[in-house]
């Protein structure tokens, strides 16, 4: 029997210890696991090494991680908002470190990093800052950048339905970076708006194959109080 | 100086997008392009975070958190529209399938040169976002800004000064004074606003100007 339903959101994430990588769908609030966030940040991780487009605004989502404290280094393409202001406090306290990654870099190495790719030589910031340190290649006359897979140790996802296999099904533009990230994590944790039974998800609709996906929780499962 | 002002910036860059183009507008000045953009040209519209054909703002109340540009504003899906993943949509840049990207800019040099993430000035590190893989990526790259910065010093520069977004990307740049072109030569003049004449222009830029070729 398969079935990666859980119960809580605090179940959800309990095994994520200090000191990990974990990726965090979403583009602003777009596709992003709000209560996946909250109920890491109540349990008080630490160390961590958060992989996302973004950096969280005012006080909530990755902001919240930011101003607790939770975490060492960020990775993402899109720092700043308006309203960044955790990233900017922890940033300029130099105690939070930036790897600032163009974001269709940042998605490929996402993707590549789950589909058994070392590599992949993109065009994108030749000849800029954000290529310096990295290996070039002149292939047919235009210059390339060697960028590397970024995997992680966790993967947080928001999707609209999910069935005890773990199959998703996103809503308009949330899908964004969840899809690759589901991919690249050893272990990938799905919010979702709710779960259907097996054989209730249109197959053709279905996005993110349940193989990549470890655990779904539903977004209203014993919420997490604020 | 004959000034335009941002909102007929945008009108004229409006103009030269073609009927039935796929278009990039980035965050900010560009974004407004679309206002302009004549009724009887049908435009795809491409948001980096996974749509194609984009629609109007969405109306109070009708907002969905999902449904957003990449300025993180609530947008609307036109009939035949469609998402997908972000690894996608930057294929879609990167692979050269958008017609034009729109993006705004700190300087543009005569070789095409775009620098527009960052100045040598900043404070905290600046964000970069789609921007290099757009640069890179559409087959046109448009660059709507003023033709100087706030200080009056000149824009358009043999080379830039502040840190790259991408190498020979710019193919036409918009200010509020002329339009022009980015050839083998350097910057050759395709349009002067009002009664702008080549030597006033000149005069705010620090680049080489090339008159309008013959018609």
């Amino acid at each position: 029997m398969i079935d990666k339903r859980l119960g809580s959101l605090r179940e959800a994430v309990a095994d994520i210890p200090d000191g990990a990588s974990v990726m965090i769908g979403g583009f602003g609030n777009s596709g992003i696991p709000l209560r996946l966030i909250e109920a890491l940040r109540q349990q008080g991780t630490r160390d961590m090494t958060i992989i996302s487009n973004n950096a969280g605004v005012a006080e909530e989502g990755i902001a919240s991680l930011l101003r607790d404290g939770l975490v060492k280094k960020i990775v993402c393409s899109f720092p700043r908002s308006a309203g960044s202001v955790w990233f900017e406090k922890r940033f300029e306290a130099g105690e939070v470190e930036l790897e600032l990654v163009p974001q269709g870099t940042l998605s490929e190495r996402i993707r590549i990093a789950g589909a058994g790719i070392g590599g992949f030589f993109t065009p994108t910031a030749y000849g800029t800052a954000l290529a310096e340190g990295k290996e070039t290649r002149v292939i047919d006359g235009r210059g390339y950048v060697l960028e590397k897979p970024l995997p992680a140790d966790f993967a947080l996802l928001k999707a609209q339905l999910a069935d005890p296999w773990g199959n998703l099904i996103y809503d308009t533009a949330g899908r964004n970076f969840n899809p690759m990230m589901a991919m690249a994590a050893r272990v990938s944790i799905a919010e979702v708006h709710e779960i259907r039974e097996l054989g209730e998800l249109d197959p053709e609709r279905v996005v993110t194959p349940g193989i990549y996906v470890n655990r779904v929780v539903a977004q209203e499962a014993q919420h997490v109080p604020a | 100086m004959y000034r335009l002002d941002s909102a007929d910036i945008a009108r004229r860059v409006a103009q030269d997008i073609p009927d039935g183009s796929y278009v990039n507008l980035g965050i900010g000045m560009p974004t407004k392009v679309a206002n302009f953009v004549s009724g009887d040209k049908q435009v795809i519209y491409h948001s980096e975070n996974g749509i194609l054909g984009v629609g109007p703002a969405a109306a109070p109340g009708e907002e969905n958190i999902n449904l957003i540009n990449a300025g993180k504003q609530y947008v609307t899906l036109l009939a035949g529209g469609c998402y997908f993943d972000n690894a996608e949509s930057f294929a879609m840049m990167r692979g050269g399938h958008l017609d034009i990207a729109v993006l705004g800019a700190f300087q543009v040099a005569e070789n095409g040169d775009l620098a527009n993430w960052a100045t040598n000035e900043d404070k905290f590190p600046p964000a970069v976002g789609g921007a290099m893989d757009l640069a890179i990526g559409a087959k046109k790259l448009f660059v709507i800004m003023r033709h100087t910065t706030a200080a009056n010093m000149p824009k358009l520069l043999r080379r830039c000064t502040y840190p790259l977004t991408g190498q020979a990307v710019v193919s036409r740049v918009f200010t509020d004074l002329a339009v022009l072109d980015v050839t083998p030569a350097g910057f050759r003049v395709v349009e002067l606003f009002g009664s702008n004449t080549l030597e006033e222009v000149q005069a705010v830029t620090e680049a080489r100007l090339l008159p309008a070729a013959e018609a």
